[in-house]
């Protein structure tokens, strides 16, 4: 694993994609008939690749992380991934029956890996994400900022490729934001992941990902990208940034104008 | 995953700050939950029961001394009932009627436990066993079990077989109903979190949905638990042979043929004991400690 993903990260891979989104469209059933959610997308997340789905509320873009995460079948089209990806919450979603540690044991376990290394690969990963002492701790003993480093912990424990992250620092204060922004971006770097992260914050896009992909609302296509090529490290208060972010934004108001007229 | 070395090395070379100010941060939100003394407990927590009991027991002697009922087969004397305690504990029979009742009430609780938690998972998780037994199992609880007793008497006969077979028709839906109520409220989230971890079917059973349910399943525990002890007291009140044993409920009924009211006082006041003493002993720190470890025992 280490060297294949240390390889994709210097753009040598023998797989060309971590994940492969093509022609995927989505509808529910409503009230009201089938509704369209998701229309047609097609997307490639490359080995090591960071991109953030950015749009408006209504674009459907939780629901096509969770068509990825293959938490729900999408109505057309395919997506494949390499191995079961991760996923991360806005909410933590650890759980309070275990401490820290355990609940890092917990994924260790669900995919394989046998008992006596557990407990030392979970001390790792704790200390991946400077948690070094908080092993035993109890989930509501831990602050917001705390439970998501312990949920990115546990979902790196899944080994996955890819790292699928649904706004998971939205109800965080944004000193923390802003501190697990550098936090995420040091262990992405380290690890050599992709990650695919949705998110309605213009400048946490823009402040992480080599790509922002921007979908329109209902039903979500996808309207345009951006690549973004700021060295990192980042701060979300860069000109470079800031400037990115203007551009994005109003591209953004555009869409959201759209769905006024009509 | 790259070496735990070269991480090591990097935590060590923090030159950005960024471990500081984690930590800083982790300090300054992170909040230490104390547990009391044991001076405040007592205070809490002992002392207010001690002094209801006393209340209690000053207006009962009182009732006695100033003759407000002046007829010792209606109301005896605390002192009579303390008697007729002293006198059992010296023919040494006081333990062997708690015994024999509650080594009865236990071992059906324990019967009911193992019937009830796979047929109240089945309810909760298979569509078709809810839609078919879910509004029976939830019926049956509002169904006094005492009227078990003489159905269980004409199959099974007077014997220790129909004690359990009362004990488990009042107990399994309690404990399965429970179990069921426990699951539903299980968040989705934590289902969704475990799917993706890999933890489904089975798995996803004994990982997560067991665990999220367990502070549901211990309510409905300790209420199968008073069901078991309700439903034994009724049939050993109803059935009894001198084949049985004296357990606390035919104590409470030889007081009544013997026209004995301290007999009577002294099986009422056992079968209330026994019961407080199992919740107080077993289920109530059962409860806490899953509270507590899960953050959701709140100091009033």
């Amino acid at each position: 694993m280490a060297t294949t993903l240390a390889k994709a990260a210097d753009g040598a891979d023998t797989t060309e994609y971590a994940a492969r989104i093509e022609h995927v469209s989505k509808s529910f059933t409503g009230p009201a008939g089938p509704q369209l959610v998701l229309d047609d997308i097609t997307l490639d997340v490359a080995p090591g690749e960071f991109v953030t789905l950015l749009g408006a509320s209504g674009c459907g873009k939780s629901t096509l992380l969770n068509l990825v995460a293959g938490l729900d079948r999408p109505s057309a089209g395919t997506i494949s991934t390499n191995g079961r990806p991760a996923l991360m919450f806005q909410e933590h979603a650890l759980f309070p029956w275990l401490t820290a540690g355990k609940n890092i044991e917990l994924a260790l376990r669900l995919r394989g890996v046998p008992k006596a290394e557990r407990r030392g690969r979970a001390e790792e990963l704790l200390e991946l994400v400077r948690l070094k002492g908080a092993y035993g701790k109890r989930v509501h003993e831990l602050s917001g900022g705390m439970r998501q480093r312990v949920a990115m912990a546990r979902a790196l424990a899944q080994d996955s490729q890819i790292l699928l992250m649904d706004e998971p620092f939205a109800a965080l204060d944004a000193i923390t934001r802003d501190v697990l922004h550098d936090e995420l971006t040091r262990i992405w770097r380290e690890t050599g992941l992709s990650v695919l992260f949705v998110t309605h914050n213009v400048r946490e896009a823009v402040r992480l990902a080599q790509r922002v992909v921007l979908l329109s609302s209902r039903p979500g296509r996808v309207a345009r990208e951006w690549r973004v090529d700021i060295p990192q490290p980042r701060r979300i208060e860069d000109a470079p940034v800031a400037e990115l972010s203007v551009e994005i934004t109003e591209e953004l108001r555009g869409e959201i104008r759209r769905h006024g007229q009509h | 995953m790259a070496s735990t070395e070269t991480k090591s090395d990097e935590a060590v070379k923090d030159t950005d700050g960024l471990g500081g100010l984690e930590a800083g941060l982790d300090a300054l939100e992170s909040s230490v939950a104390g547990r009391s003394s044991f001076g405040t407990t007592f205070r809490q927590k002992v002392l207010p029961p001690l002094i209801a009991f006393v209340i209690v027991l000053a207006a009962w002697q009182a009732l006695i001394t100033f003759k407000i009922v002046d007829d010792p087969t209606k109301l005896p004397s605390p002192s009579d009932v303390w008697n007729e305690v002293r006198n059992a504990w010296l023919q040494g029979t006081l333990l062997d009627y708690i015994w024999t009742s509650v080594s009865r009430g236990l071992l059906g609780f324990l019967f009911a436990l193992v019937i009830g938690t796979p047929l109240g998972l089945l309810v909760a998780r298979v569509r078709f066993v809810r839609a078919a037994i879910g509004p029976i199992l939830s019926g049956l609880q509002s169904l006094p079990s005492v009227a078990w007793v003489p159905p269980a008497v004409i199959w099974l006969g007077l014997n220790n077989s129909m004690m359990y077979a009362v004990i488990l028709l009042g107990a399994v839906p309690s404990i399965a109903n429970g179990l069921v109520s426990g699951v539903d409220q299980v968040p989705p989230l934590f289902l969704r979190a475990g799917r993706t971890m890999g933890a489904t079917g089975l798995r996803g059973t004994w990982h997560i949905v067991m665990p999220a349910a367990l502070p549901g399943y211990l309510a409905g525990l300790k209420q199968g638990w008073a069901f078991s002890w309700r439903s034994l007291m009724a049939a050993e009140i109803i059935a009894s042979s001198p084949d049985l044993g004296v357990g606390l409920g035919q104590l409470l009924e030889n007081g009544r043929n013997a026209s004995s009211m301290p007999m009577v006082f002294l099986a009422i006041f056992l079968i209330l004991f026994v019961g407080i003493a199992i919740d107080l002993l077993i289920f109530s720190p059962v409860e806490r400690w899953v509270l507590r470890s899960r953050g959701l025992l709140v100091k009033g």
